[in-house]
């Protein structure tokens, strides 16, 4: 099935809304799901949880340096989950794992489970996510702190993040304001 | 058994048998589970949605309950027979869209339904009549142990079970209770009573129709988290909770008929006298009277219905059962004349 909007490429997202009991079916493919994210948003009421994740730094970044995770099993990308409200697959839970401690505590007020669990554990093969490395204040290029911060964001690392974007912006009213006022 | 004997049969969770059955309705469970190592269903491709289909067919038919069900393939469905059992709550209403590799499979007496290919891969829901939701939680287990053996669910130690929304991973569990409340809306104490559950963690909605205000003071009452608390605690949380929402009614109900007396047994009897004299009458009026019939049973001031053809009453004055009967499709002026004829008839 071709995607509805651009017509080139193949379908592969699927969405039904139902508004008052009409039924509207939309078959699109990933790059155009993408694009209408923002106006889907408002259909999905778990949109708006997930969206009040990713905070303020976000903007921060130039868009061509925001790198979108994505779920090594499915190909979900994080984006798309945020958009969706929806998991691609169960790979998708570890891809993403670090931004599902506050989306659970959000929704379930905790982030761990309880009750039934299957007879034999059918744990998933956890899924490597590439570390971090601490950034070094003391070497304050504005150029680095960006990219460190866009790092830090990917990986929702979102304390940090704060941290960064605070260096950011004490750096750039450093440079900005006394200088000009002399 | 063939689907269209579905008609002829009541609902095992219309029958009015079960604790507190004036007033609770029905107890539900639903579970949702998927396969690991597949794709969730909207992000899936047909040859996984396929694969879905076939394994969980064989796993269903291997249980000992399901063995007989009825196995429907929704793509096969018309959209009045869809309706129909979105009507009976044999499915959800996103499951009679996008029907293509969507099937469910109904058990004996409608107990038990099984919906493959919905939002998750499975979706297991077992429903009965009045209270009584530790009795269908038993069922469930049964059959999801069983089935737990053929399939291998998706399922992480730190979150439980995996599904396709984060709002229900965990254990994947919605218990809903469906209560007519008609004394606690006359009496104004309702908007209370919503506000005090949701801030227990529960979700209060209307029963007929999607979202939209409770007609006929039918409300469902289910639980909204499904993480840190397992699934016997849900349960009975829940069950606590309904059993005094449970004697608030009854106390509401006792103080309309020591106190307001003449006006509750006037409302009533012009109910019934409108239902038995109307020619042609809407779905929403049908309920709204139906639902003060349904007090006046439980007051004992009507006495030529009781409670289990009552509930039966608003299951067939519902558009698609009201085809199905007539078994012609009938535009929604047709079905408002069909509907007071089939009352008049019921009410003789
Ligand atoms: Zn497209
Ligand atoms: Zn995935």
């Amino acid at each position: 099935m071709l995607c509805e909007i651009c017509k080139k490429r193949e379908a592969t997202v699927h969405l039904t809304e139902v508004i008052n009991d009409e039924v509207s079916e939309l078959h699109i493919c990933e790059e155009c799901a993408e694009a209408k994210g923002a106006q889907m948003q408002q259909h999905f009421g778990i949109a708006d949880l997930l969206s009040g994740l990713v905070d303020l730094p976000h903007d921060m970044i130039p868009k061509k340096k925001r790198i979108n995770i994505k779920c090594p099993s499915c190909g979900m990308s994080y984006n798309n989950f945020k958009k969706m409200g929806r998991f691609g697959c169960a790979g998708c839970y570890e891809a993403f794992k670090r931004a599902l401690y506050p989306l659970f505590k959000k929704i379930h007020g905790v982030s761990y489970r309880a009750g039934k669990e299957p007879k034999k554990p059918s744990a998933l093969k956890p899924v490597i996510i590439k570390d971090v490395p601490k950034p070094d204040i003391n070497k304050d290029n504005l150029q680095e702190l960006k990219a460190r911060l866009a790092k830090v964001i990917e990986l929702e690392e979102f304390e940090e993040a704060a941290v960064l974007r605070d260096k950011i912006r004490a750096f750039e009213d450093k440079r900005n304001s006394p200088d000009k006022l002399r | 058994m063939k689907f269209n004997d579905l008609i002829n049969q009541t609902s095992e969770w219309l029958k009015g048998t079960g604790a507190e059955s004036d007033i609770v309705i029905s107890s539900r469970i639903r579970l949702a589970r998927n396969i690991n190592g597949l794709k969730f269903v909207d992000w899936s491709d047909p040859e996984t949605k396929e694969r879905v289909m076939k394994i969980s067919k064989q796993a269903i038919f291997s249980d000992n309950y399901m063995k007989d069900s009825l196995y429907v393939d929704m793509a096969s469905l018309s959209l009045l027979n869809s309706q129909f059992l979105i009507e009976r709550h044999l499915i959800s209403r996103e499951h009679a869209v996008n029907t293509k590799y969507k099937t469910v499979f109904i058990g004996n007496r409608e107990i038990v339904s099984i919906m493959v290919n919905e939002e998750d891969h499975l979706r297991l829901q077992v429903i009965q009549s009045g209270l009584v939701l530790n009795d269908a939680w038993k069922i469930m287990t049964s059959i999801e142990n069983s089935l737990e053996k053929k399939l291998k669910f998706a399922y992480s130690d730190e979150w439980g079970y995996l599904t396709a929304c984060p709002t229900n991973t965990g254990t994947g569990l919605r218990a809903s209770v469906m209560m007519h409340l008609p004394a606690i809306v006359i009496t104004s104490q309702i908007n209370n009573l919503i506000n005090d559950l949701s801030k227990l963690g529960l979700t209060v909605r209307g029963f007929f129709g999607e979202g939209t205000a409770a007609a006929g003071n039918f409300f469902q009452i289910s639980n909204q988290v499904t993480m840190g608390r397992g699934e016997e605690e849900i349960i009975d949380n829940l069950t606590r909770i309904i059993r005094q929402i449970v004697s608030q009614e009854r106390g509401s109900r006792r103080f309309l008929k020591v106190r307001k007396k003449d006006i509750i047994e006037d409302k009533i009897s012009r109910a019934c006298a409108t239902l038995e004299a109307a020619h042609i009458i809407t779905s929403s009026e049908t309920i709204d009277l139906l639902s003060l019939v349904r007090l006046g049973i439980g007051l004992g001031v009507v006495k030529k219905l009781d409670i289990h053809k009552l509930n039966e009453l608003l299951m067939l004055i519902q558009p698609a059962h009201l085809q199905k009967q007539a078994c012609v499709e009938l535009s929604s002026s047709e079905r408002d004349i069909k509907r007071a004829e089939l009352i008049r008839e019921k009410l003789k």
